[in-house]
């Protein structure tokens, strides 16, 4: 088995209400191995998101470790957490979160303006990743000109373009109708599969659940099953 | 680039919005203008003054009158090198609204010691010829469309009557804020005829202008020409002609601190629209700058996204401000010219407008800057699950 490129360590997670602490998670510890497609599943509010945040260093555990790539993330501060994400971490939101006033191309090459490629490696960067998802053809494209499925495969080429070990992916098929839902599935399949990137995805959907090779289910804190 | 171009987008993403700002600082920028150009207009005599020349006046008042008599004595000062008397004439030229300033001078002196109002030399000569001649501005004989030639009456409020004149010299500045406005006529037309009417008003002026020859020694002239008249029956005050003029502008500092206080309070009310303005876009945008967080942006770069564009927003302003105010201002001057003869934009007031806007253009942007990159990803995403 490949070693773990994320583990987390008892890590615990409360949030706070005026002066009700409220527990999110309690005492999770997993690991998931490198090239791994991984779903966690769970209902809402039983913290599966949090994890997704805690692993993407844009949240910090109460207690614990997080450890991803063999970094301790949850030990950096706030700067030296934004330079990791851009170099590690690709990002899949449920809602696209696209920047509306940029096509997209302009949205895909978003991520590469904090590296130090110049224009022209940006471009055939930014080409290059339309072209896995499929969108070569609308780079021109705005947000508004585009369906949900096609927004989501943009939102998939922005996280893949700076080539990240760990693409995190939060309800990729939340918002998409089935067609779509399955379209953007088989792409985060093959990206897995054939540019071996670990997808550690969040889901409601069981099916989109079945296409990971390894799944775990949370509930109100913690993991049931792994 | 793409920072630029993202900048750029953002400001259209609510025209209206974004134009009534732009609007807002635009008008701010003209009223700014404005003000910073009407106060410099006020302080234009001062600034034009010479510091070669020095003006006598009464001790107690401008409005009392120095007998002529004091002239002779003046010249006799040791560093005086030339002394001619003015008198404020104060006649209307067919209606009061035409109004324009007007002096009767010592038409020997005078105008040698104001070299900055050049006069042909034939027309200065016909000047001293006759004794109902005047010389007038540039602007002036141009407001009135007046020749060489021309009848002139006007009907006099300090000294009754009509007064005909026939204009004989139309004088340049020589200076681009030299007065150009202003009517010369002869005191001894006017005293001729004090003589005949009412005696006891004839052999007195307004003032006298006194040329030195060394500018350093203007106090110590000042006092030996004070001194010369202590205890008579029309004690002097000397001072600096730019002293003198600033006595005038004085009288009008409540006017002038209220137009400054006004300017300020100007760019206080627009630091507040943009500011506005620039909150309302932070708050719809929490959850992009979320996300560019989540991408590997860092505060520095919400930095600059937000600042850029309150600072391109603050320069649309300021520039379609200056735009707007040229013709503003050329009509203005149009409208004031008996007022303020001298009445130009100074780069001086253009650099201070386009400073506050960029001012107000970065003070804005603080308070959302300061929240979008203080707001906790997670918050911004609001999608704690």
């Amino acid at each position: 088995m490949a070693a773990a490129i994320v583990e987390l360590k008892s890590v615990f997670k409360s949030y706070w209400r005026d002066r009700l602490e409220i527990p999110v998670l309690q005492d999770i510890s997993f690991e998931i191995p490198a090239g791994a497609f991984y779903a966690l599943m769970g209902p809402s509010g039983s913290g599966k998101t949090t994890i997704l945040n805690l692993l993407a260093g844009i949240d910090r555990p109460t207690s614990g470790q997080v450890i991803v790539g063999g970094e301790e993330i949850s030990s950096l501060t706030e700067s030296e957490l934004a330079r990791w994400r851009s170099a590690h971490i690709g990002f899949v939101f449920q809602f696209y979160n696209l920047m509306p006033v940029l096509n997209a191309f302009e949205n895909v090459e978003l991520p590469l303006l904090l590296t130090k490629l110049n224009r022209k490696e940006r471009r055939r960067h930014v080409e290059t990743a339309l072209s896995i998802v499929g969108l070569a053809d609308r780079m021109d494209h705005y947000p508004n000109q585009l369906s949900g499925g096609q927004e989501q495969r943009v939102a998939i080429a922005r996280a893949l373009v700076t080539d990240p070990d760990i693409i995190l992916a939060d309800e990729p098929t939340g918002d998409l109708d089935k067609q779509s839902a399955e379209d953007v599935m088989s792409l985060l399949e093959q990206l897995n599969h054939d540019f071996q990137k670990t997808i550690i995805m969040v889901t409601h959907d069981p099916r989109a659940a079945e296409r990971a090779n390894i799944r775990s289910t949370l509930d109100k804190g913690e993991l049931i099953k792994a | 680039m793409r920072v630029v171009k993202l900048i750029a987008y953002n400001t259209r993403r609510h025209p209206l919005r974004t134009t009534l700002t732009v609007l807002g600082l635009a008008v701010t920028v003209v009223a700014f203008s404005v003000i910073r150009t009407t106060i410099d207009a006020w302080y234009a005599g001062a600034d034009a003054a010479s510091p070669n020349r020095l003006v006598t006046r009464h001790a107690v008042s401008f409005t009392f009158l120095l007998p002529m008599s004091h002239q002779s004595k003046i010249e006799s000062v040791d560093g005086v090198t030339g002394v001619a008397a003015g008198t404020w004439f104060g006649g209307t030229y067919i209606e009061p609204k035409n109004f324009f300033p007007q002096f009767a001078v010592d038409h020997e002196e005078y105008m040698r010691i104001y070299p900055e109002f050049v006069v042909p030399p034939e027309q200065m000569e016909a000047f001293r010829r006759e004794r109902n001649a005047v010389l007038v501005g540039r602007r002036l004989a141009d407001r009135f469309m007046w020749k060489l030639g021309d009848a002139v009456r006007l009907t006099g409020t300090v000294f009754p009557g009509d007064w005909d004149c026939v204009i004989r010299g139309i004088y340049i500045g020589a200076k681009e804020d030299t007065d150009e406005t202003l009517w010369f006529m002869r005191w001894d037309y006017i005293d001729e005829r004090l003589r005949q009417e009412s005696p006891g008003r004839a052999g007195w002026v307004g003032w006298f202008v006194v040329e030195i020859d060394d500018p350093s020694q203007a106090a110590a002239i000042s006092e030996r020409i004070d001194a010369f008249f202590d205890n008579s029956r029309a004690e002097t005050k000397t001072e600096t002609e730019e002293a003198f003029n600033l006595g005038f502008v004085e009288m009008g500092s409540s006017i002038v601190l209220g137009l400054q206080i006004v300017s300020v309070m100007v760019i206080g009310v627009i630091l507040l629209v943009l500011g506005n303005t620039m909150a309302m876009t932070a708050r719809e945008r929490v959850s992009e700058y979320a996300v560019l967080k989540t991408l590997g942006f860092r505060p520095i770069h919400l930095i600059g996204l937000i600042f850029g564009e309150s600072l391109f927003i603050a320069a649309l302003g300021a520039v379609a401000g200056l735009l707007v105010s040229v013709p503003a201002l050329v009509l203005i001057r149009i409208q004031l010219e008996a007022f303020f003869p001298v009445f130009s934009v100074r780069v001086l007031t253009v650099m201070l407008a386009v400073g506050a806007s960029m001012l107000v253009g970065l003070l804005a942007a603080i308070v959302p800057t300061v929240k979008a990159v203080r707001t906790r990803i997670v918050d911004g995403l609001r999608t704690i699950d």
